[in-house]
């Protein structure tokens, strides 16, 4: 009886169109589902309707006019964008850098990295429906805006990092605000775990969702802590230590499918608040230990690197971010290649999203936290 | 026993049906704004405080300001079906309004019937939100509107797991008649078994608790709140059935949520929290100015209702939003059997 009633009646699939004006697909982002009702049956995400030619655009500008582009990657770290391009630069170059600069760029970087876990975890919160957590990580990361800005005079934009060195040195005020914020910032984080990270229905909503089982990750270039949410200890600071990442104890968390299954968005979502607490242990040391000095002795008149190509990657908040430089000797470059870690990320979402439902897809965004300034470039 | 038409007999109904609309738009107002406060202060904001004296008139201007808006019908819509959609939502939470018992004088009708007719006029809400979502032309839409048909659906039997077992006690489906038996203190209260139940009521206090959440819950998802809110889930739906509505026809949306969160705040009060009567004496029998008790029955009703739709404020703010599959796995697995071995409990309490 059933089946001559789902024989004769007519049913189709469905296909909705996410976005690009979309209150969760994180930015301009289409994600085309095709539905069975409320189950996707496959997922693609189109891309493109941020991309502002920044890889043709360098070709045409000297190296310290990209720094301000490269801001607009990933515009929620841009220091750590920066912190990649300038090193990309300095190996063409082959300077050395002061070691006061070093410190300055970990430590900003370091904060950067808070800042931008902090916007993921409120924006996966916004996704599942939390309101409350993504004002109280947009608290604390005003905080850190507001360092920035004693710094540098910039919020979100710094152009900061130059090519051997920075454009300031740090505000006098600025290790003693900080460690305040480390103080201050502590407890929050168990407060952020009070509210979204141990309760019932967040767990419900992310647990055994979105599940991106070792191989997977490893296949689709997955990086940072989308992949570290899988398990695998990897991460660019301890594997291929850049700048003086090398001086410093901090431990990098893994997934560990404590909710669920390993890899699922619970874990991804988790190990970002736990490397929060690794880089509040490296801004400490950092603070502890930063040397006096000059920090634009080694910035040069005119970066013009001679022939050749470099390629350096830094461990974004988002992954792994590797600039690819081409110099044929003028003051600009041949080619520049980003590879993005936001980018990389999205192309694992194809594979991971189908049997879901229409809400878990953007957990899954969420939990992937994408930029699409940095996807579509 | 024929009456030809009475004009006066007319003015009075009116006057009737009128007293509840007078109270639900200032009611909306306020709770609008006390839903931003509340929602500032829950997350380090300040909220609205601009427009008027700490803020007071600013959804006043924002309803004057969607009047003003153009009034967009979409291109593919449904024109008919798609302007009579908010009417029958909002006509469905108004009509709810007939049978609250806001003191012992006045209610809208006092039917017989009042606590089944609340729960059916509510039900008509749904078939609003299925005209909003299918007139709407747009997948989102349709989508919220099939969750809320079936989430509304599906959070009734658990409503009336609820009422049939206080019906099992009580003998009453009148609300006024239920908020009646629960007088004099605070004891009596629903929550604390009926007034004259003796030794009995020891054995049901337990159960009445666990009615009260179940009840408490299930209204919960009947108003579409968080964490039941997935009808109009803004982070998956945009906005759910009423994405493509602007203006007025939005503000009536608006409207009618807020009227049917004080209409079931109204129910759970009835049922379990004294309706209208006072936790300890009336000033006015203390004074001999009976004149004065139903106007105390008016503010202690008023009060309860208030403070359960902060609670609802206050949920909304604190927890994220459950999934489909899950908001039915809670109503059918938990609350559903929770509800049926509370109803065979009393019933054999209330036989013994």
């Amino acid at each position: 009886m059933s089946n001559t009633i789902t024989k004769n009646l007519k049913t189709d699939e469905m296909i909705l169109n996410m976005g690009p004006q979309h209150p969760s697909t994180h930015g301009v982002l289409r994600v085309e589902l095709k539905l069975d009702g409320e189950k996707i049956i496959e997922a693609e995400p189109h891309i493109g309707y941020l991309h502002r030619c920044f890889e043709k655009h360098c070709e045409a500008l000297t190296y310290p006019q990209i720094i301000p582009y490269v801001d607009r990657l990933d515009y929620l770290a841009s220091m750590n964008n920066e912190f990649g391009f300038v090193l990309a630069v300095e190996k063409l170059l082959k300077i050395e850098i002061p070691e006061r600069v070093e410190y300055i760029r970990v430590i900003t970087g370091e904060l950067q990295r808070i800042a931008s876990h902090l916007v993921a975890l409120g924006t996966f919160g916004l996704d599942v429906g939390a309101f409350t957590p993504f004002l109280f990580t947009f608290r604390d990361r005003e905080k850190i805006l507001n360092l920035f800005e004693i710094t540098c005079g910039a919020r979100l934009l710094y152009n900061y990092h130059w090519v051997g060195g920075v454009s300031h040195d740090l505000h006098p005020d600025f290790l003693r605000l900080t460690k305040e914020f480390i103080d201050y910032f502590r407890p929050k984080v168990e407060e952020l775990n009070g509210l979204l990270s141990y309760n019932k229905i967040f767990i419900e909503r992310t647990a055994n969702i979105g599940v991106i089982p070792v191989d997977v990750a490893i296949n689709y270039g997955v990086s940072g802590p989308s992949l570290r949410g899988s398990g695998i200890k990897w991460d660019i600071r301890k594997n291929d230590p850049y700048s003086i990442y090398n001086k410093f104890d901090f431990d990098i968390p893994v997934g560990q499918g404590l909710a669920g299954t390993l890899g699922d968005c619970w874990d991804r979502y988790f190990v970002r608040v736990l490397e929060i607490e690794q880089s509040l242990r490296i801004l400490e040391q950092a603070i502890a230990q930063i040397p006096e000095g000059d920090v634009t002795s080694a910035i040069p008149k005119r970066v013009k690197p001679n022939e050749g190509i470099s390629y350096a990657r830094v461990e974004n908040p988002k992954g792994e971010l590797g600039f690819f430089i081409v110099s044929k000797g003028g003051v600009q470059p041949m080619r520049v290649k980003v590879r993005a870690p936001s980018f990389v990320n999205l192309s694992v979402f194809p594979e991971i999203a189908p049997g879901h439902m229409v809400s878990d897809v953007v957990a899954i965004l969420g939990s992937l936290d994408i930029v699409l300034g940095e996807i579509d470039r | 026993m024929t009456t030809i038409f009475n004009v006066w007999d007319f003015l009075l109904i009116l006057l009737y049906a009128i007293i509840p609309l007078a109270y639900i738009i200032p009611f909306a107002l306020m709770a609008v704004y006390a839903e931003r406060k509340i929602s500032a202060w829950i997350q380090n904001r300040v909220g609205p405080n601009r427009t008027g004296p700490i803020g007071l008139f600013q959804t006043t201007a924002d309803i004057l300001k969607l009047m003003q808006k153009e009034d967009i019908v979409a291109n593919g819509a449904d024109k008919k079906l798609f302007l009579l959609a908010p009417i029958v939502v909002f006509i469905g939470s108004y009509a709810a309004y007939a049978a609250l018992p806001f003191t012992s004088v006045y209610i809208g009708t006092n039917i017989n019937l009042g606590v089944l007719y609340m729960v059916a006029i509510s039900g008509f809400v749904v078939a609003g939100i299925i005209f909003a979502g299918w007139a709407s032309d747009n997948k989102y839409s349709i989508m919220g509107s099939l969750r809320s048909a079936a989430q509304l659906v599906s959070y009734e039997i658990p409503t009336l797991f609820v009422i049939i077992s206080i019906f099992a006690i009580t003998q009453q489906f009148n609300l006024r008649e239920l908020s009646e038996m629960q007088t004099s203190n605070i004891l009596n209260w629903g929550i604390f078994g009926f007034d004259g139940l003796g030794y009995k009521r020891i054995l049901l206090i337990p159960v009445l608790f666990v009615l009260m959440i179940i009840l408490f819950i299930s209204t919960l998802a009947e108003v579409n709140r968080t964490p039941f809110d997935l009808p109009e889930a803004e982070s998956e739906l945009v906005a759910g059935f009423h994405t493509e509505y602007s203006g007025m026809k939005f503000a009536l949306f608006f409207l009618s949520e807020y009227a049917n969160m004080f209409a079931v705040s109204g129910l759970v009060t009835a049922f379990f929290l004294g309706g209208y009567q006072s936790p300890f004496g009336y000033l006015g029998n203390l004074l001999g100015l009976s004149w004065l008790v139903p106007i105390e029955q008016v503010l202690w009703f008023l009060t309860k209702g208030i403070l359960l739709v902060c609670v609802q404020i206050w949920m909304r703010w604190s927890l994220p939003r459950l999934r489909m599959d899950q908001l039915m796995r809670v109503c059918w697995k938990y609350l559903i059997p929770i509800g049926f071995v509370c109803f065979i409990y009393i019933t054999i309490v209330m036989y013994l």
